[in-house]
């Protein structure tokens, strides 16, 4: 944990803008713009990239490996800000599936709703949506900590294995189905939990993770009303008595 | 993968422009589905009992060059009645007033010909080829009506071919276009080919589009008709389909197929994504929303 707070101490101290650049996807590829953001950032000195007419593309912004801003003004596509390494990535609209898919640092930050499988397998950083998140949203997550300001679908966080998730609404069914050491903190109500998922009391420490992962979301919410839902980690070896019921 | 796409025009001097404000919409999907396309659209109705027959000639050995006129003539001459027919290549409407003697009549004297759709509604299209030239050879632009269902194929389920492209029919003004898999058609076959029910694919949509067609006749509405459907078609879907005043949409528990709608006081348009909406006049107003899964929405004109 440590280490992804230093990690992202290192993207919100980034050195001031010194350079801008804009994308057009009307008149340009997403492949001008990614290879831009790969290889381009460094000769040009360019510290924010805007992405204009992002009309749903999918991969916008993926790979990046900077510590950089990108705005996407409008609606993104598949994968947005996938594999992101210390940028802070800003979507204005909406994004489609797998927003921040295996993120490792950095943030990205939603201002509409999230498609299915927000944040999927996500090692570190930050995954903030200020609406809802579809289903699956956090499947797999590996260490990325995800913000969610309304409601995530069904089967959220599933194999979560490390990280944290705050759900600033309500949880669908199955919410941590086979959760591993992930922590889950929920506002709203939970309609199901999955196997093996439990609520757990809350302890500072805990109050103190929401309050941080709130303020850095941008989100007013008092602490004190999330719950926390942890692994019972019944799971964790094979019991030869439970005959496949969980 | 496939791609989905439907409008609905909330505004009756919309109509006339259905068909341009859809076309990039099609073609927006053409990376979900590049190697069929097909549409529904849904007209001013024909009176009370005139039938219009949507038919395909690319299955028959004259193709494109099929003598549209020439079976209009024979058709009339063996029903002896008045029919019109209006043609588009390997395409044709046939408007008639005894739909179920010239549908004998043509599985008898022309059985390649293939019927794509009956009802007072209802013109359809599909055959293979990508979204932008399905669409030019058709003349998709310059259609007119109030609500339409169209769709982009790569296909996985069964081969390539035009009678394998979506939309698919079932008994009159009813239409469905499908992304996904279903893994229970066969099962779904067998429960209705009993009941005189008949296929003309292998196609796991077709099971769909026929089970949901026939609960209707058996009296469901649609949104019962859609519960059962729930209940019974195993697999992932979203499920676009178009009866006389209405657009449905539905996806399955998992929401494994992606769907996205915008609406505003003009449209309700569909799509499996944003990419086809982007261009639609004053989509940055839409209301924006990604629908449930196992949830019904249903659109009237």
């Amino acid at each position: 944990m440590e280490s992804l707070v230093r990690e992202r101490a290192a993207a919100t101290g980034a050195p001031p803008v010194t350079g801008r650049m804009t994308f057009d996807l009307e008149q340009q590829r997403v492949r001008d713009l990614n290879q831009f953001l790969h290889r381009g950032l460094g000769a040009n000195g360019v510290r924010h990239v805007t992405v204009l007419n992002p009309d749903g593309a999918h991969s916008i912004a993926v790979g990046v490996d900077a510590p950089i801003d990108v705005d996407i003004e409008g609606h993104a596509g598949y994968y947005a800000g996938g594999m992101n390494k210390q940028a802070r990535i800003t979507v204005q609209g909406n994004a489609g599936p797998g927003v921040a898919e295996n993120m490792m640092s950095g943030c990205v930050h939603v201002k509409g709703f999230a498609s299915v499988s927000a944040g999927a397998s996500g090692h570190g950083g930050l995954l903030v949506i200020e609406g809802d998140a579809s289903l699956r949203c956090g499947i797999s997550m590996k260490g990325i900590d995800i913000v969610v300001g309304g409601s995530v679908g069904d089967y959220s966080a599933f194999m979560a294995q490390a990280g944290r998730m705050v759900i600033c609404g309500d949880a669908g069914d199955g919410l941590g189905d086979s959760l591993y050491e992930a922590v889950l903190y929920v506002r709203g109500s939970v309609r199901s939990l999955g196997a093996d998922a439990h609520e757990e009391p809350m302890t500072d420490e805990d109050y103190a993770a929401v309050e941080s992962l709130l303020r850095q979301a941008g989100f007013e919410h008092d602490p004190k009303a999330f719950k926390r839902i942890a692994s019972m980690r019944s799971l964790y070896h094979w019991n030869a008595d439970a005959n496949q019921e969980y | 993968m496939c791609g989905i796409v439907g409008l609905l025009v909330k505004k009756p001097e919309l109509r006339e422009q259905l068909g341009e404000l859809m076309v990039p919409m099609l073609i927006g999907m053409t990376e979900r589905g590049p190697d069929s396309a097909g549409l529904a659209v849904f007209t001013e109705p024909l009176p009370e009992r005139q039938r219009k027959l949507s038919l395909y000639s690319g299955l028959t050995e004259e193709g494109t060059d099929f003598d549209w006129l020439g079976f209009a003539d024979d058709l009339q001459s063996h029903l002896g009645v008045e029919v019109t027919i209006e043609a588009k290549g390997n395409h044709a409407i046939l408007i008639v007033g005894t739909p179920e003697a010239t549908k004998r009549w043509i599985k008898e004297h022309h059985p390649k010909l293939h019927i794509l759709s009956t009802g007072r509604f209802i013109d359809l299209y599909k055959d293979t080829g990508t979204p932008s030239e399905v669409a030019g050879r058709y003349g998709f632009r310059s259609l007119t009506g109030t609500h339409l269902v169209g769709h982009t194929r790569m296909a996985t389920e069964s081969a390539v071919t035009p009678d394998r492209a979506h939309p698919f029919t079932a008994g009159e003004d009813f239409c469905l276009v499908h992304n996904g898999s279903l893994s229970n058609p066969n099962s779904i076959r067998r429960r209705l080919e009993p009941l005189g029910i008949q296929f003309e694919t292998d196609n796991d949509t077709e099971a769909a589009c026929r089970f949901l067609e026939w609960r209707m006749r058996e009296g469901d509405d649609l949104e019962s008709a859609l519960q059962k459907g729930f209940d019974e078609l195993d697999g992932f879907y979203t499920f676009l389909m178009g009866t006389r005043d209405e657009l449905a949409l539905i996806r399955d528990a998992f929401a494994c197929k992606p769907a996205v709608v915008a609406e505003t006081d003009d449209y309700v348009a569909i799509a499996s994504e944003f990419r086809s909406l982007a261009k639609l006049p004053d989509v940055k107003h839409a209301k924006i929303f990604e629908p449930k899964p196992e949830e019904m929405y249903v659109w009237r004109v």
